[in-house]
Parts: C-alpha cells; sequence; structure tokens
C-alpha cells in the first residue's frame, strides 16, 4: 500500500510539522520507499509471537519514596525561550 | 622528557599516558595542551569538533595534576577525552548537532560525565555526529560535515563521526559515543579504531539525548583494547536516575585482557556471509582475521540468525517510532530553539520544528508517527516487535554454540561524501550487520582488522551474550595483541 501526498500532510501534521510544496514529492517518494521496503516483514509469520519492547527483561524499577535534591526554579528555566515571573511564557492559548 | 617525545603526547593511548602521568614523566597540564594545539591544528581538515573548551579542560588538567601531586591517580585521572555532543555537560553546550538545541545548556551533567570527573578526566569538547544520532556518515549534522581522516574525501561513519576520527587523528585520547543501530561500531570500523557497544542496560542513559529508548547506548571508543577496558570500568554500572540500567556487579574489564583463545568457540552467522553486497576486501580481510582467531586457538562453527534479512526493516519502525515520541518535546516552550513572533501556539510548535529539525529528523519522525498513527499500529509497530522477538531468539540460539560472534562491522569501507545522501534506503542497508546487537540488547565491539586495497580502514565486529562484554574484551584484545593494525595511523 502506498502512502500518498495528503497521508504525509496528514501524519506531518499530527507530528506538528510543516512540510513546503516544494520538498512534498521528495518526502512522499522517499517515505514511500522506506515503507514499502518495511513490508518485507509481512514475509515473517509471526502467529502467537509476543512483542518485544525492551531486550532486557527488567520489571518493576522501585525506588524509596524520599525527598532529594533535585533542579531548582531558576535551573529549570534556565534554558527558556521566554520566561517570565518563574514560568515559562507561551503564546496565548485560551481566548477571552 | 627529551622533545620528540613531548611533542607527540596526543599520539599516546590512555594506558600509556597513566603510566607516564603516574611516574610524573610528565604533567595533565602538557598532555591537554598538547592535545588541544593539536585540535588547533588539523580540525579544520577534519571538522571533529562542535565545540573546544579550551579554559575549562585546562582547569580541570590542572586540578587532576593536583590530585596527581596527592597520589590519587586513577587509570583515567588527567586523561583528556573527546565527548560526542549528545551526552549533557553541566554549562557545557551540548547541542545534538541540531539546530534545535544550537543553544541548549544543560543545567546537569549525565552520569557518564559525573563518573569521568570523579575519575579526574578531563574534557576537551564536544564532537560532531548525526542530527540527533540518526545517520551513518556525520553528514546529517545541522552544524558542518565530518571528514575521515584516512581519507578526506570519505565519510568517517556515523552518528559518532566525531568521536571516531578525533580518536583516529589523535585530537583527543579517547572518546565517548553512543550506539543506537551501530553507531559506536561502524565509525569505528570506518576509522580504524576499537568501540565498544555495551549490553543494554550496562551504562547509564541518565543525561544522553534520547533517539530510541530501548536501543541506545553510550559506550567507548578508543586507541586500543586496554583503554577500552578502562573507559569501561568507569562509565559502567546500575544507575537510580535510569530505571533501564540493570543492578548488576560490573567486573574489573582489565581482568579480560589476558592472552588465550584455547577452548573459544566462534560462530559465523552465515547469513552475515552471504549478504548481497559485501565487498571483496572486506569479505577476503574477515576471512584472514578469522584465519589469526584460529592460529590463536579458537574453534570455529557455523551458526544461524535466520531473520537477519529483516533487521533493517525491523529497525527502521521500531527506531523512528521511538524517535517520533521522544523528539515530541522539541515543542520551543522549555528549552531549544524557539521561532521568532508565533501567531499562536500552534503555529510555534510548526515552525519551531520544521525550522529546528533537519530533513533526516523530520523524514524519521514522519515515519514514526506514521507507524503509530490509528490503524497502523498493528501493521507497523505491532509486526516489527513481534519479529524483534524472533530475533532475540536467533541470538540466544546461536550463543548455546558458541561464545562470541564474528562477523563485518559493514559491508564496505567508507563510502565517499555526498554519495549516498539522496537514497536514505541505500544508507540504511549498510546497517545490516550493526543493528541486530541493539534490537537484541547484546554487546558488540569492533576492531581494526586490515585494510582494502586503497588503504580504507575495516573493521571486525565481535558481538557476546548479554553482559559478557569481558568475553569480547578478550577476545579483541587478543586478536589485537596479534596484529598491529591498530597501530597504524592515518597521515595528515
Amino acid at each position: 500500500m502506498k502512502i500518498t501526498k495528503n497521508e504525509i500532510i496528514h501524519v506531518a501534521n499530527l507530528a506538528r510539522l510543516e512540510i513546503d510544496e516544494a520538498s512534498l514529492d521528495k518526502v512522499t517518494e522517499q517515505i514511500g520507499r522506506i515503507l514499502e521496503y518495511v513490508d518485507t516483514l509481512n514475509q515473517v509469520d509471526t502467529k502467537n509471537i509476543q512483542g518485544t519492547s525492551h531486550a532486557i527483561t527488567l520489571t518493576n524499577a522501585f525506588r524509596e519514596d524520599i525527598i532529594k535534591d533535585h533542579l531548582t526554579n531558576n535551573q529549570a528555566l534556565s534554558n527558556a525561550p521566554e520566561k517570565e515571573n518563574g514560568a515559562f511564557v507561551v503564546p496565548k492559548i485560551v481566548g477571552r | 622528557m627529551k622533545r620528540e617525545t613531548k611533542m607527540k603526547l596526543y599520539a599516546l593511548t590512555i594506558h600509556e599516558a597513566h603510566d607516564l602521568l603516574k611516574s610524573r614523566q610528565i604533567s595533565s597540564t602538557e598532555l591537554t595542551r598538547a592535545v588541544l594545539d593539536h585540535i588547533e591544528k588539523i580540525d579544520d581538515k577534519i571538522g571533529a569538533y562542535l565545540s573546544v573548551f579550551e579554559e575549562n579542560a585546562m582547569i580541570q588538567a590542572r586540578e587532576a595534576d593536583h590530585m596527581i601531586a596527592r597520589n590519587e591517580i586513577q587509570p583515567l585521572t588527567g586523561i583528556p577525552l573527546s565527548i560526542k555532543d549528545l551526552i549533557c555537560t553541566k554549562g557545557l553546550p551540548t547541542t545534538c548537532a541540531s539546530k534545535i538545541l544550537e543553544n541548549f545548556i544543560p543545567p546537569y551533567d549525565a552520569t557518564v560525565m559525573s563518573k569521568l570527573k570523579n575519575a579526574g578526566a578531563v574534557t576537551l569538547g564536544k564532537v560532531n555526529m548525526d542530527e540527533f544520532a540518526m545517520g551513518s556518515s556525520t553528514e546529517n549534522s545541522g552544524m558542518h560535515i565530518t571528514r575521515n581522516p584516512w581519507d578526506i574525501t570519505r565519510i568517517p561513519g556515523g552518528s559518532s563521526g566525531g568521536s571516531a576520527a578525533s580518536v583516529a587523528a589523535d585530537m583527543c585520547i579517547g572518546s565517548l559515543g553512543s550506539d543506537t543501530g551501530g553507531s559506536i561500531r561502524q565509525p569505528a570500523s570506518h576509522c580504524s579504531v576499537v568501540g565498544m557497544k555495551p549490553t543494554y542496560g550496562r551504562v547509564s542513559r541518565y543525561g544522553l539525548v534520547a533517539f530510541a529508548s530501548s536501543l541506545d547506548q553510550i559506550g567507548p571508543l578508543t586507541k586500543d583494547v586496554t583503554d577500552c577496558a578502562l573507559l569501561m570500568n568507569v562509565i559502567s554500572g546500575y544507575d537510580p536516575h535510569d530505571s533501564t540500567s540493570v543492578p548488576k556487579d560490573v567486573p574489573d574489564f582489565r581482568r579480560s585482557l589476558e592472552k588465550g583463545l584455547k577452548g573459544l568457540k566462534i560462530g559465523l552467522p552465515k547469513e552475515y556471509y552471504m549478504t548481497e553486497g559485501l565487498d571483496p576486501d572486506v569479505s577476503a580481510t574477515i576471512d584472514n582475521a578469522a584465519n589469526t582467531m584460529k592460529d590463536l586457538g579458537a574453534e570455529f562453527v557455523e551458526v544461524s540468525l535466520p531473520h537477519t534479512k529483516y533487521a533493517v526493516a525491523v529497525y527502521y519502525v521500531i527506531a523512528p517510532c521511538e524517535a517520533s515520541s521522544n523528539l515530541a518535546r522539541y515543542d520551543g516552550v522549555r528549552y531549544g530553539f524557539r521561532d521568532k513572533d508565533p501567531k499562536d501556539l500552534m503555529q510555534m510548535y510548526r515552525s519551531t520544528k520544521s525550522k529546528g529539525f533537519g530533513p533526516e529528523v523530520q523524514r524519521r519522525i514522519i515515519i514514526g508517527t506514521y507507524a503509530l498513527s490509528a490503524g497502523y499500529y498493528d501493521a507497523y509497530y505491532g509486526k516489527a516487535s513481534q519479529v524483534r522477538t524472533l530475533m532475540i531468539e536467533d541470538f540466544k540460539n546461536a550463543f548455546q554454540k558458541c561464545d562470541v560472534l564474528l562477523s563485518p562491522v559493514t559491508p564496505s569501507p567508507a563510502f565517499k561524501i555526498g554519495e549516498k545522501t539522496d537514497d536514505p534506503l541505500n544508507m540504511y542497508l549498510s546497517d545490516i550487520f550493526t543493528l541486530s546487537a541493539n534490537l537484541a540488547g547484546v554487546p558488540g565491539i569492533s576492531i581494526p582488522c586490515g585494510f582494502s586495497k586503497n588503504n580504507l580502514p575495516i573493521g571486525l565486529q565481535l558481538m557476546g551474550s548479554h553482559f559478557n562484554e569481558e568475553m569480547l574484551i578478550k577476545v579483541a584484545y587478543n586478536f589485537e595483541q596479534a596484529t598491529m593494525f591498530h597501530k597504524k595511523k592515518p597521515s595528515l
């Protein structure tokens, strides 16, 4: 199944990316070829096979619930593109 | 010291420099100065570094000299290292070679950096890479390309291309890189240095900028196997800050530096040797290496990793899926680049990401987002994770018949700059021999094993079972001591 330009635009939107008109054909073609290649996985019989999301068996990494030093407010904001009163500033979200 | 010797301090290995520091024949200040001067002299040609912390490095060198004066020397004390630019260095830039993190100054150290600092190591600077570690040539760096010291018209490999080039060209004594699908082993192979990807969970990922969290692992790139063991000793171990690091004792890897391979069983995965496009020079060099191992007393068995041909497909679903999730955080809100004067929040996200990420990163985010989106999840991520299970089974079965697996690292030596940039799929296919170790979580090492007819380095890969880096170090050490490839240097 071939990925279409509209699907690329849709997925890019989900990822909050903008694909400019000029590169859309090329991006669609490149991603289409990669996905086509990935389709070779359909040759593998995976009936009743559990998926693996993590190669090393580890379950429940617990820790004690104790108070420790963490980044200070100033440190956490030290890379903020815009900040005010100890908080990150973003464009207005709620209308009046 | 005699003048001639002094002039080549930058060419020392970690253990050689350590011996000279310990016997007070040199100081860390002299050593660090020599390496910084060498960087200044030749890095215009190579482009390994993104930033050099000269002042900071000299301060650390002086502190190391004080430690040595107090007889507090450890194996890495006073040793100047380069660090791949995706490992967080407190107060010093960490860009991931991406415009989106161009101005990022981490407020904390990665765990490996804290460990290096405690050991008294010196940080020279941060080295180039493919943006967010996505690539096999360092051509995807958002800053500049890096050239292979053995042939400056060729790529150094990637994504840890800056690490490998800086080690090969003696612009550091050793380096740390990271490996998600071969990003330590492949550039090590192309630059004739030693590179190890430890078992997943052996080294803390805390402070390693995440690409694909179930595959990423930090590891050393060094001038020889002894240095690899020394760096592994310092960076390994459980870290409460990384819940995927494994609470397991760390052996002293120096104990693996002992001679003798009698009784060792080496597995040759037959699928690797039948791979289309395997360069005849690579094939012949690996055969020679196998013969050397045989002379050292190793036995060979043929093994099968039947799902090898699906590794590229599995990887290029799983890695982009994890990346699309990990990279969602670069939204211009808390750190990194934010595009100017957005008209609303949505526009801010879009223009920040579109201008901040390079083409390969955007491509992988789109693939990952698509593969995880409603209706496609089972067909892509679900399917790939099932085939991943089968690949892990393949390794388990193989390690019942042998102690280590021996194979090429890459199908061919370093390619020309620009040769594959327009064909991402072709670039991906060159990762065929390295991806499986990440998917299965097993450790792998690349060591110099020869040169092609036109004098390009060729590496040999050894893979072991989970947490058996000791075996890899032992076999690699024996091979290294029986050959001299690691002593050969590029002429610059």
